[in-house]
């Protein structure tokens, strides 16, 4: 989004001389927003550790399993139950013996690729109609609103529930149906930022320049909304992956032998007392998860907003 | 005074009226109100608030809120660059895009507000040249720089990755400056440009724009209650009140000799420097109050403030707007007795 600057060099001769001149000079001196973005979110401590525990975590979920002896499906007969640290089984094993980090890991996988594409595509189906019902707002915005409240209404576990039970689960049937219930809360948050930002003078400076509609939505105004779109939609991952968890969980998402974290959980319900770790470590993947994503959102909201700087 | 090359006007309003309808019943704002603008030229429009006078403006380009709640008549005939006149208030959707910005432009009275403070000052020039010219981004950018420094900003290339808030008042209004004109639009609006702005910076600005107009040859419209400010920037002026012209004229004649009771009162309410430090000399203010423009007194709207007024005529026929002299009108019964 930013900027070739007319006659002065290379954008990397440009941001050494910035880094430079900060150094010697404390920082007046203007820089290229991108850059800004960067410190302002290194600047949000627990956003960092939590932008590192979900690189960690997708590096662990996503190559993990080349690095173990074991699939996620192999069967250990002789060693079921083994506690963790106890064997080769670093987390041990489950009531089949099928090596519990194996599993863990390739559940990894499915549950934050589901968090993650059932929030692209809700906060994009929310941010769309957000922006369409709080700019044109009258009978058009006024339907899609209703709408909204109406999903927001019906209790999203049940009608999760009851559609689960009528498709074939699947990821991609899985991803679908979180998103198409979980969209509402973007929209909303769009919505009520359009209808205060479009009142603004440069909202219509914007359109006195002969800009068109879409133009002034989304190059003007949807820009100022990205803090809480941002923030939306970290918390949406977050719900997905719970959403994932408590379908699988009540036996409806994702099916074994195929493991999701909430799968996971669901299987080890029966042996809490005698094999706590076989819900000990979903629950911590799922926390971890979680708690990450939203303090990423909470850096993001920060690194986005140019007016922070000081 | 500059003498005024005799050509043809770029912009002609001609009579124009904005009504809005608020639970029901029609508010008129703005009244029959006609006027023209040659190239190079400067008309201020002058008045106090609620006179009309932005509404107006807004009208010409399309800006009142939609047809239901606003009824606006009459034409704006605006003679573009291609040699081909359009009336801005027929004007379909399209075409008014296509005229907003590129022959028609306006700097808000606010440079707080109005450039977007989520975008580098860069973006905002360079996305007003893109919106009416096939040219790059890049290409943009350049002439980006090139506008920066044209409005005065010192190191331009470095000032277009800036933020609005990372700049003074000033020197936003100068970047909003840099927008209006990035298109070398026919016509600026200025609606209030230098109000939100001290005193040293409003000269400033006021130069600029003086010098931007000598070298373009842009006509501006300069809605300003700031009378100071028309001495110094108008070619002609006009007054209105409660939503009519009242008086219309060159600016230095009618700095002079005011013929309608309203332009005089308004005249002798600015505070001169020759009675700096006189405690017995005390400032004319006019009374009352402006109309609410839903309730409109009978006949001249000004009557109850005004110094001349005759009951049984002022009260009872509006006065038409006559012809004073030459390029001079004016609208009171009683210009030539007073």
């Amino acid at each position: 989004m930013l900027s070739p600057i007319p006659a002065s060099g290379s954008i990397e001769g440009r941001m050494t001389d910035f880094t430079s001149s900060t150094q010697v000079a404390g920082s007046t001196e203007p820089t290229l927003g991108k850059n800004r973005a960067r410190d302002r979110f290194m600047r949000h401590r627990l956003a960092v550790l939590g932008a590192g525990m979900i690189i960690a975590l997708v590096l662990l979920s996503f190559a993990g399993p080349y690095l173990l002896p074991f699939n996620d499906l192999y069967i250990d007969i002789r060693n079921r139950f083994a506690p963790p640290f106890a064997s080769i089984h670093i987390l041990g094993t489950d009531p089949l013996g099928r090596d519990h980090l194996a599993r863990l890991m390739t559940a990894g996988r499915i549950s934050m690729s589901i968090g993650f594409s059932a929030m692209l595509i809700a906060t994009c189906v929310g941010t769309t109609i957000g922006a369409v019902a709080g700019y044109y707002g009258g009978y058009l915005g006024a339907a899609l609103m209703r709408l909204v409240d109406a999903m927001l209404c019906f209790p999203s576990i049940f009608l999760l529930l009851a559609i689960a039970a009528f498709i074939n689960p699947g990821v991609a049937s899985i991803t679908l149906i979180i998103a198409l219930t979980s969209w509402m809360e973007v929209a909303r948050v769009v919505e009520g930022q359009m209808k205060s930002l479009r009142e603004r003078d440069f909202a219509v400076a914007a359109e006195l320049m002969g800009g068109s509609d879409r133009y002034i939505i989304f190059r003007e105004l949807l820009p100022n909304a990205v803090g809480p779109i941002v923030v939306a939609a970290t918390l949406n991952v977050a719900n997905a992956i719970l959403a994932e968890s408590y379908i699988s969980f009540l036996g409806y998402g994702i099916q074994p032998p195929t493991p999701s974290w909430g799968n996971m959980l669901n299987n080890a319900q029966q042996y809490l007392s005698s094999a706590p770790w076989l819900a000990i470590f979903p629950g911590v993947a799922i926390t971890l998860a979680v708690t990450s994503f939203n303090f990423i959102g909470d850096g993001l909201r920060d690194a986005l907003d140019p007016r922070l700087d000081h | 005074m500059k003498a005024i090359p005799a050509a043809a006007p770029t912009l002609v309003v001609d009579g124009v009226s904005v009504s809005f309808r608020r639970s029901g019943t029609l508010i008129h704002a703005v009244h029959d109100v006609s006027f023209f603008v040659r190239p190079g030229e400067t008309l201020a429009l002058v008045g106090e608030s609620g006179s009309g006078k932005s509404v107006t403006n807004l009208a010409i380009m399309q800006l009142t809120p939609p047809a239901p709640r606003t009824l606006v008549k009459g034409r704006a005939l605006l003679t573009c660059k291609d040699g081909v006149t359009r009336d801005l208030i027929a004007a379909s959707g399209e075409q008014i895009r296509a005229i907003r910005g590129n022959e028609i432009a306006m700097i808000f009275q606010e440079p707080m507000t109005s450039l977007n403070p989520v975008l580098t000052i860069g973006d905002q020039i360079a996305e007003a040249i893109v919106l009416h010219r096939r040219v790059s981004k890049r290409q943009a950018l350049r002439d980006a720089a090139e506008l920066v420094s044209l409005v005065g900003i010192p190191d331009a290339a470095k000032r277009l990755s800036n933020y609005p808030h990372h700049l003074s008042g000033g020197m936003r209004q100068r970047v909003v400056i840099a927008m209006a004109i990035s298109c070398q639009p026919r016509v600026v609006v200025a609606d209030e440009p230098t109000t939100a702005l001290d005193v040293t910076v409003q000269a400033q600005i006021l130069e600029l724009l003086k010098n931007l107009q000598r070298q373009t040859g842009m006509a501006i419209i300069f809605i300003t209650h700031n009378l100071g400010v028309v001495a110094e920037v108008a070619d002609r002026v006009m007054v209105m009140y409660g939503g009519r012209l009242v008086e219309e004229g060159d600016a230095l004649p009618l700095f002079e000799k005011p013929l309608m009771p309203y332009t005089a009162a308004l005249l002798n309410s600015v505070p001169r420097m020759d009675m700096a430090g006189r405690r017995d000399v005390v400032l004319d203010a006019i009374r009352g109050s402006v109309p609410d423009p839903s309730h409109l007194p009978p006949g001249c709207a000004f009557h109850p403030r005004c110094n001349f007024f005759v009951a049984g005529r002022c009260d009872a026929t509006q006065p038409p707007l006559e012809e004073a002299r030459e390029g001079r009108r004016v609208r009171c019964l009683r210009w030539r007795e007073i």
